[in-house]
């Protein structure tokens, strides 16, 4: 085909472009990533019995704001990442502070107690499942925002992909806050971060070879 | 050079917001821009530029919504060019590159060698249905856009489109088949 022609060809198919449309679409795979784990999370794991009382209490909030947190800094980088040339430099120090924040909290709550009350709070009651119950739930989103990434221009694959995948992992870990009954910070930052930040690495590593357009 | 970034973004917002006509404009003047762009990028071989021209306009249209209208819009179009010359070089250091259409002409002229009609059979099979309708209708039966359009039900210019992706598709494939 000549290129004037298919010059005229696109320019007949020509439709309006909304402005935040990016922003748009990854909100709507949040909303959709969100539900899914939630089904899950319903279906799979159930809620905490004692969740109408837990929400009136601090750790609850503090929980879900971390991860909140952490979802918001994917959904910014992502939305970067995914036009050529974005740059998702300030997002990764946003997630950073986040983390750096929530971390040192816990490190200093932690020097507070005894080495035996430590280890307690690292373990909790659920250690051994917690992170890879995260990634479970993360999955549906994480596919459904590597399937946006690949329709959108992301010039940097493996950091687009990573950003999908702290974008959600936050979510999931949000939505898995629903069922775990954990309060120490301790036990967040270290099972709640590794599954987030796990789902980052298989986003990255998933992106690197899919996100190519 | 900001007048021209000026002028060329004008345009993209306007074309952004539906204006036809200003989009094509935009489109006539980044295909002079990115054919210099991409010649002297190629000196090796100039028969890739053409195709190169097309799948960055193509891209450049079909992922449009990712430019943001406060940045500069020179740098995110020639940012999507350099994308598809990276992606170009990638494919060449492996495999031979194919010229466009040729194959699918090729394997279909009426030719003796019975095994192309049926590879090529086998090749379209391997597309959506309407995208392989409009191959035939159009590279074997010989119909015009229009035609094959009418048949599909969609208009011309989608038709066209259509038409471009599917012969993308298929010279990917016959690439993956070239080097097994």
């Amino acid at each position: 085909m000549r290129t004037d022609e298919l010059i005229d060809a696109l320019a007949a198919e020509l439709r309006p472009v909304r402005g935040g449309a990016i922003q748009r679409r990854f909100a709507a795979v949040a909303a959709a990533g969100a539900l899914a784990a939630l089904v899950i999370l319903l279906v799979w794991l159930g809620v905490r019995p004692d969740l109408d009382a837990a929400a009136g209490g601090r750790m609850f909030w503090m929980k879900a704001s971390y991860t909140f947190a952490l979802a918001l800094a994917g959904f910014w980088a992502s939305e970067r990442l995914a036009r050529p040339a974005g740059s998702g430099r300030k997002a990764l120090i946003f997630g950073l502070a986040v983390l750096a924040l929530f971390g040192g909290v816990a490190v200093v709550k932690a020097l507070g107690v005894s080495p035996l009350e430590r280890l307690l709070m690292l373990k909790g009651q659920s250690w051994s499942r917690c992170t890879l119950n995260i990634l479970l739930l993360s999955l549906p989103m994480l596919g459904l925002s590597l399937w946006m990434l690949r329709r959108l221009a992301p010039t940097r694959p493996t950091a687009a992909g990573f950003a999908a995948g702290v974008f959600s992992g936050g979510v999931a870990a949000t939505i898995y806050g629903l069922h775990c009954a954990e309060t120490a910070m301790a036990f967040v930052g270290v099972w709640y971060t590794l599954g987030v930040l796990g789902c980052g690495v298989i986003g990255a590593a998933i992106g690197r070879w899919a996100l190519r357009w | 050079m900001t007048d021209t970034e000026a002028r060329l973004k004008a345009l993209m917002l306007r074309g952004l917001d539906g204006d036809a006509a200003a989009y094509h404009v935009l489109l006539s003047l980044l295909n002079g821009r990115l054919r210099v762009y991409f010649a002297r990028r190629m000196g090796d071989a100039p028969g890739d530029v053409e195709d190169l021209v097309q799948e960055t306009l193509m891209a450049v249209h079909t992922r449009r919504a990712t430019y943001d209208r406060a940045q500069p819009f020179t740098a995110w179009a020639f940012a999507v060019a350099r994308y598809k010359l990276i992606d170009h070089w990638r494919r060449r250091r492996v495999r031979m590159a194919v010229p466009l259409d040729d194959y699918v002409e090729v394997l279909a002229s009426t030719d003796p060698e019975p095994g192309a009609a049926m590879d090529l059979d086998r090749l379209l099979d391997t597309l959506p249905a309407r995208q392989s309708a409009l191959v035939r209708d159009v590279k074997i039966e010989g119909l015009s856009l229009a035609e094959a359009g009418a048949r599909a039900g969609v208009s011309e210019g989608a038709a066209k489109v259509a038409l471009h992706r599917a012969l993308k598709t298929l010279t990917e494939r016959m690439r993956g088949r070239a080097d097994r």
